[in-house]
């Protein structure tokens, strides 16, 4: 039997414009979310306190935190990968954080330049002082379906890292499958793996949509209990280690799968697919959802 | 090209992480005997086996706007030939007049190779098309109803069971020849004019088509508005009224659910299911949208549940490259967009 209902992270104004070549001016960011904001959708995540220089999309995170209507019921979290990205993110209003571990020791390496131990030792550091500060902290796992480096991960690895991040403090552990090579079969047996260690009333997935395998894989994820789905608004955000190939799943087929389930989402598709339009002509591509391409009569 | 991001550069492969990842199947006819060394422990409840029906060349190539050159047809199907597809449509014989694509249908028949183990059916809407079809060599044909009486109208301007009728008659011919006859049902999840259709109804067609003789009955979701609620909803209707063996699936991809329906049918038992190489055919009723679901796509899913198909993924990616090649298009396939586009060095 699937959730009755499910709450869905809306990650495009991070995840998705940062996959995006073209620089999005920051007054664009800010209607985008506040666009989502009207949707119903409950959490958006809204940018990254990272250094630019990593990172040149988020680099107006300050301002957008700043700029953007936070509307009561909303949580609006932002990427911090370290106690300074931390600090800074809370005193630009940030009410809630989310970290970034992953599953594969060399993408870690790849990615931040440590050992997957080490990167935890740094997210320590930034739970301590979210407690402190009464901050939710949601924590993500990468690679947990495949790696670009090392290929197969295997599915005690993801159980191993979800369970440490959970034991740290995060109140939720978001399963991203960064390559969206899984398919229904190692969706299955990876979340098998973790729900021995994390309750799956803290898990939630987030497929990428790079095989086509998106939405079975977060069908099966559903029917084992998930009620947490990570999506990206007109499907923004390529794949960096595929070139040409897309990234996240579209926040509309999402809905609208859910919707065709009977699962209660809360949001409005019609004004989600207003907001996928908004952002695609602003960055002047076409839209990655199915459902937005079929309902546009030209 | 520009200089390649540095995140490519030391990536696997797209062939070594595919080979990691998924068994690749090989050429084989069903069903298979122990699973293969490497292959995904299959999940429990699912098929062992999954015939797939390849109707790129058919339902595909007639849903593309640019005309295709009948030598380009019969090297697709070729390639196609190769690559474990144990079905093929290959054309259809109805009047040029309506489907100017298909107007090469004697051509393509009688162009083809013919591979062993490897079924070519065509559409026949009539006794006309049907008798063109068997002169032309065809062994196997399709015909094409509706569960939506506007739609039926619309399309072959008659009702639903005046058509069934006209099956009936090509179906009394061919049973008298041996030559097996599929049956299609369209607009099983929605019509593009009547919108919602209920599952009794599709039940009801299903049975009629069934009992004039079709040997397997293909439910298809023709505009894609279907998701893994309806689709089971009317699964649930049908398998009353049709045994299981008999039952396919054939998901558009419009608003993007197709393999969640597909994922949804194979889990209550379908073990077949339609699909088009490249996700060739876009969509009559909504413009600019897609239409079928790409065969790699499929595949790529089944491969990852255990299931074997008897089909090799790399061969359809490279059939798939082939015609989108000749049409100039891009593939609409996510695992070839993922496989070919990718600039990783190694």
């Amino acid at each position: 039997a699937f959730p009755k209902r499910v709450k869905v992270v809306e990650v495009g104004p991070r995840d998705g414009l940062q996959n995006e070549k073209n620089v999005v001016p920051t007054p664009v960011k800010i209607s985008l979310i506040n666009m989502l904001s009207e949707t119903g959708l409950q959490v958006i995540e809204a940018t990254s306190f990272v250094s630019p220089k990593w990172v040149p999309q988020m680099a107006d995170h300050t301002e957008v935190m700043q700029g953007i209507n936070k509307l009561p019921g909303i949580s609006y979290p932002v990427l911090t990968p370290n106690l300074k990205g931390f600090e800074a993110a809370v005193a630009a209003g940030a009410k809630e954080v989310s970290i970034f571990g992953a599953a594969s020791e060399l993408f870690t390496k790849k990615n931040i330049n440590c050992s997957i131990e080490e990167s935890l030792e740094r997210f320590n550091e930034v739970m301590t002082a979210a407690r402190a500060a009464s901050i939710p902290v949601r924590g993500y796992v990468s690679c947990v379906l495949g790696c670009p480096y090392e290929g197969k991960i295997s599915a005690a690895k993801v159980a191993e890292v979800s369970k440490k991040m959970y034991s740290m403090g995060c109140y939720e552990i978001s399963l991203g499958d960064t390559i969206g090579i899984g398919s229904p079969g190692s969706m299955k047996e990876m979340l098998t793996a973790v729900m021995k260690e994390v309750p799956v009333g803290a898990l939630a997935v987030h497929c990428h949509d790079t095989y086509g395998q998106a939405l079975a894989n977060i069908l099966v994820a559903l029917q084992m209990g998930v009620s947490v789905v990570d999506a990206s608004v007109a499907g923004l955000g390529g794949c960096p280690y595929a070139q040409g190939a897309s990234g996240n799943v579209a926040t509309e087929d999402l809905v609208y799968m859910l919707n065709g389930l009977g699962i209660h989402t809360g949001v409005d598709l019609q004004k989600l697919m207003d907001a996928g339009t908004f952002i695609c002509n602003a960055l002047n591509r076409q839209t990655n959802s199915k459902v937005s391409q079929a309902s546009c009569r030209l | 090209m520009g200089t390649v991001p540095s995140a490519l550069k030391h990536c696997l492969s797209y062939q070594h992480l595919l080979k990691e990842q998924l068994w690749i199947g090989e050429p084989a006819a069903p069903p298979p005997a122990a699973p293969h060394p490497g292959q995904e422990p299959q999940a429990p409840g699912l098929p062992e086996y999954i015939k797939i029906v390849e109707v790129g060349p058919r339902d595909g190539l007639q849903n593309e706007k640019v005309i295709v050159p009948t030598d380009i047809k019969i090297e697709l199907i070729n390639r196609l030939s190769r690559t474990g597809l144990p079905a093929i449509e290959v054309t259809s014989f109805v009047s040029s007049k309506w489907v100017p694509q298909m107007a090469d249908h004697k051509e393509v028949m009688r162009g083809i190779e013919r591979h062993p183990g490897v079924q070519y059916p065509v559409l026949t809407p009539n006794l006309q098309g049907f008798h063109s079809a068997i002169a032309a060599g065809a062994t196997e044909v399709s015909v094409f109803g509706a569960a939506s009486e506007s739609f039926s109208k619309m399309n072959i301007n008659c009702s639903i069971e005046e058509s069934i009728e006209k099956f009936e008659e090509v179906a009394k011919s061919a049973r008298n020849m041996n030559i097996p006859v599929r049956g299609y049902v369209s607009c099983a999840l929605g019509c593009p004019y009547e919108g919602n259709i209920i599952p009794a109804k599709v039940a009801e067609v299903s049975k009629r088509l069934y009992s004039v003789g079709c040997y397997e009955i293909s439910l298809g979701d023709t505009i894609g508005v279907g998701t893994p609620g309806s689709m089971k909803r009317m699964l649930e209707a049908v398998m009353k009224e049709i045994p299981l063996s008999a039952l396919a699936v054939h998901c558009h991809d419009t608003y993007g659910q197709a393999l969640a329906n597909i994922l949804t049918a194979i889990q209550m038992g379908v073990a077949v299911v339609d699909s088009s190489v490249a996700g060739l055919g876009g969509c009559p009723y909504a413009k600019g949208a897609t239409g079928n679901v790409a065969t790699e796509d499929v595949i790529y899913m089944l491969n990852g549940l255990g299931i074997n198909t008897g089909v090799n993924l790399y061969t359809v990616m490279e059939a798939g490259n082939f015609i989108c090649t000749a049409l100039n298009k891009k593939t609409n396939s996510k695992v070839a967009q993922a496989s070919f586009n990718t600039g990783t060095i190694n």
